[in-house]
């Protein structure tokens, strides 16, 4: 009886505690997550629908969308092809300086998006080691494509090869060695082997890559030049009206980003609820 | 390599550990040794002079302290989020769950430019936030709310997954021993998730530091006040200081390294603690 009343008082405190703590975690994400998230489609529709067409449908909107996408059809096929490459290294072989190797792969999360950008100039720029050079052949690095590329490329770097790395890692190598001993070439054991064990990690990753070259801001920024029509991406594009007061502009752009984001949101988690054993146990990426 | 080619079954070794090393070495090593090669520059007394002015010790102060304030934020309530995310079930805990990436997802730019608006002197955050007397737009309390926002997610996705395969027999040992539930929590709990919760707290850290898209904006980046350090790299490279803002992205950029190598150290240990703990 005792016992009873006594584990009664206690319980009732823990459900309050509970309620109170689940109230205190809402809170928190809806202030600093969420809010921030409505802002951006209030804002984008204030002046009414009409405007937020005229933005969206504007020279440097048009331009910046094009580019934007060109950007990432170029950075996504090639840090798929390196996180395919150095996943097979690191997963299948066992070799000196593998951990460095690893490190090395990391690197680009842990720099500044901002020294992303500022090592390309130094390196193409006017006074940068090839610059003189690129310039005697009317080659354009930076304040161009190719630099918005290359420091796009820089910065989404990790995002395949650290989904494929502990996935392939987990799950061994023993169905490629039996497709080698059954007499597939090493090709043929890639593509009809290992390909479909890593697809869905691979999109994973492919889905993270591309959210991020889309939507990245310092290191382009750094090489970008800010030449609308010809070297903003959408990024850029919602920097340089915000700067010159065309807010509703600014964040109908922006609106469409933040709807390439949630997109990417709802895929990745669709992902990780169905497929969540072909999915890697990894560290948080992020940018 | 001697190794390797002795129990190597599977092909394409050369290639693939070829192919990683050659991008690797374009892509990262290349443009990084221009950077320390620029940086070297401006000499010893350049570097020294570059620290000690005004300035640069104001940006860097701002933010490596701004950084400093908003993970431990973070660290709380990442903690806290973790463990509503994983211990309670409530309607809307997916989509909540859910909503913690969105600082990964959203672009930088888009959410410097929402978080300004949010907290604007005529912002809906920023309003009320007047009547109580408190700015935050173009303060540096608003450079440290743009630190959380990006910082956010790594801890409690940090945390998650040891809390999600955390034993629950201590705790019930625990409780039926006796113990309160804040000494469960602090005695058992916490130490289980320490090497977690300073990964997580590390990660968040140097995000916060090399921040720039979310936090220019509301920043208002005005001299000796606002000023992260690296608006100040891309300010010296507008001035056509290469040397300059190459020596201040090496600082960055060490600072950077140092965080690593203790990240890899605290994942040793912690690998280390979940070996020992039964």
């Amino acid at each position: 009886m005792n016992a009873m009343t006594l584990s009664r008082a206690s319980a009732w405190p823990r459900r309050v505690q509970r309620a109170l703590l689940i109230l205190i975690a809402i809170a928190f994400m809806l202030v600093f997550l969420l809010l921030p998230l409505a802002v951006v489609f209030t804002e984008a529709l204030s002046r009414g629908v009409q405007t937020f067409l005229a933005a969206i449908t504007q020279y440097g909107a048009l331009s910046s969308i094009r580019l934007t996408l060109l950007v990432a059809a170029m950075v996504v096929p090639l840090n798929v092809v390196f996180g395919v490459a150095a996943s097979w290294a690191m997963a299948r072989f066992a070799f000196r300086g593998k951990a460095l190797l690893g490190a090395l792969i990391d690197l680009p999360f842990a720099v500044s998006p901002v020294i992303a950008g500022l090592i390309y100039v130094l390196l193409f720029g006017a006074q940068g080691w090839f610059g003189p050079w690129l310039a005697a052949h009317g080659i354009h690095v930076i304040f161009a494509v190719p630099g918005l590329v290359l420091a796009s490329v820089f910065v989404t770097l990790p995002f395949v090869a650290r989904e494929l790395i502990p996935l392939m890692q987990a799950q061994g190598s023993e169905d490629e060695e039996a497709a080698r001993v059954l007499g597939a070439n090493g090709w043929q054991t890639f593509f009809r082997v290992t390909l479909p064990n890593i697809r869905w990690a691979l999109l994973y990753g492919v889905l993270l890559c591309n959210a991020r070259a889309m939507g990245e801001f310092g290191a382009v920024s750094v090489v970008s030049g800010h030449i609308r029509g010809l070297t903003t991406t959408m990024p850029l594009e919602v920097e340089m009206r915000y700067n010159e007061y065309h807010y509703a502009g600014a964040f109908a752009v922006a609106s469409l980003l933040a709807l390439l984001a949630l997109l990417t949101l709802a895929v990745k988690t669709l992902l990780e609820w169905r497929y969540r054993g072909e999915l890697a146990a990894h560290a948080p990426g992020g940018r | 390599m001697i190794s390797a080619k002795r129990h190597r079954v599977l092909p394409g070794f050369g290639l693939s550990v070829g192919y990683t090393l050659a991008f690797l070495g374009l892509i990262v090593l290349l443009p990084l040794a221009a950077l320390a090669w620029k940086a070297s520059g401006i000499g010893v007394v350049g570097l020294l002079h570059l620290l000690a002015a005004p300035r640069t010790q104001a940006a860097l102060k701002l933010s490596f302290g701004g950084a400093l304030a908003a993970s431990l934020v973070n660290a709380a309530f990442g903690l806290l989020v973790a463990w509503v995310l994983v211990r309670y079930r409530f309607p809307g805990r997916r989509l909540l769950d859910a909503l913690v990436d969105l600082p990964f997802a959203l672009p930088t730019a888009v959410a410097g430019i929402a978080l300004t608006a949010l907290y604007a002197p005529n912002g809906w955050l920023g309003h009320a936030l007047e009547a109580m007397g408190m700015r935050v737009a173009y303060t540096q309390l608003g450079v440290g709310i743009a630190m959380v926002f990006v910082g956010f997610p790594f801890v409690v996705r940090t945390l998650q997954p040891v809390l999600e395969s955390m034993d629950r027999d201590m705790e019930e040992a625990a409780e039926s021993l006796g113990a309160r539930r804040s000494q469960t929590f602090a005695r058992v709990i916490l130490p289980v998730l320490v090497p977690a919760l300073l990964t997580g707290f590390a990660l968040a850290l140097a995000r916060a530091v090399g921040e720039y898209g979310s936090v220019i904006f509301i920043a208002g980046n005005m001299p000796m006040r606002t000023e992260i350090a690296p608006l100040l790299i891309v300010q010296k490279l507008e001035q056509f200081d290469y040397a300059g803002a190459a020596a201040l992205g090496v600082v960055m950029l060490g600072f950077s390294f140092v965080l690593l190598i203790a990240l890899s150290l605290l994942q040793r240990w912690s690998r280390r603690w979940a070996e020992s703990s039964p």
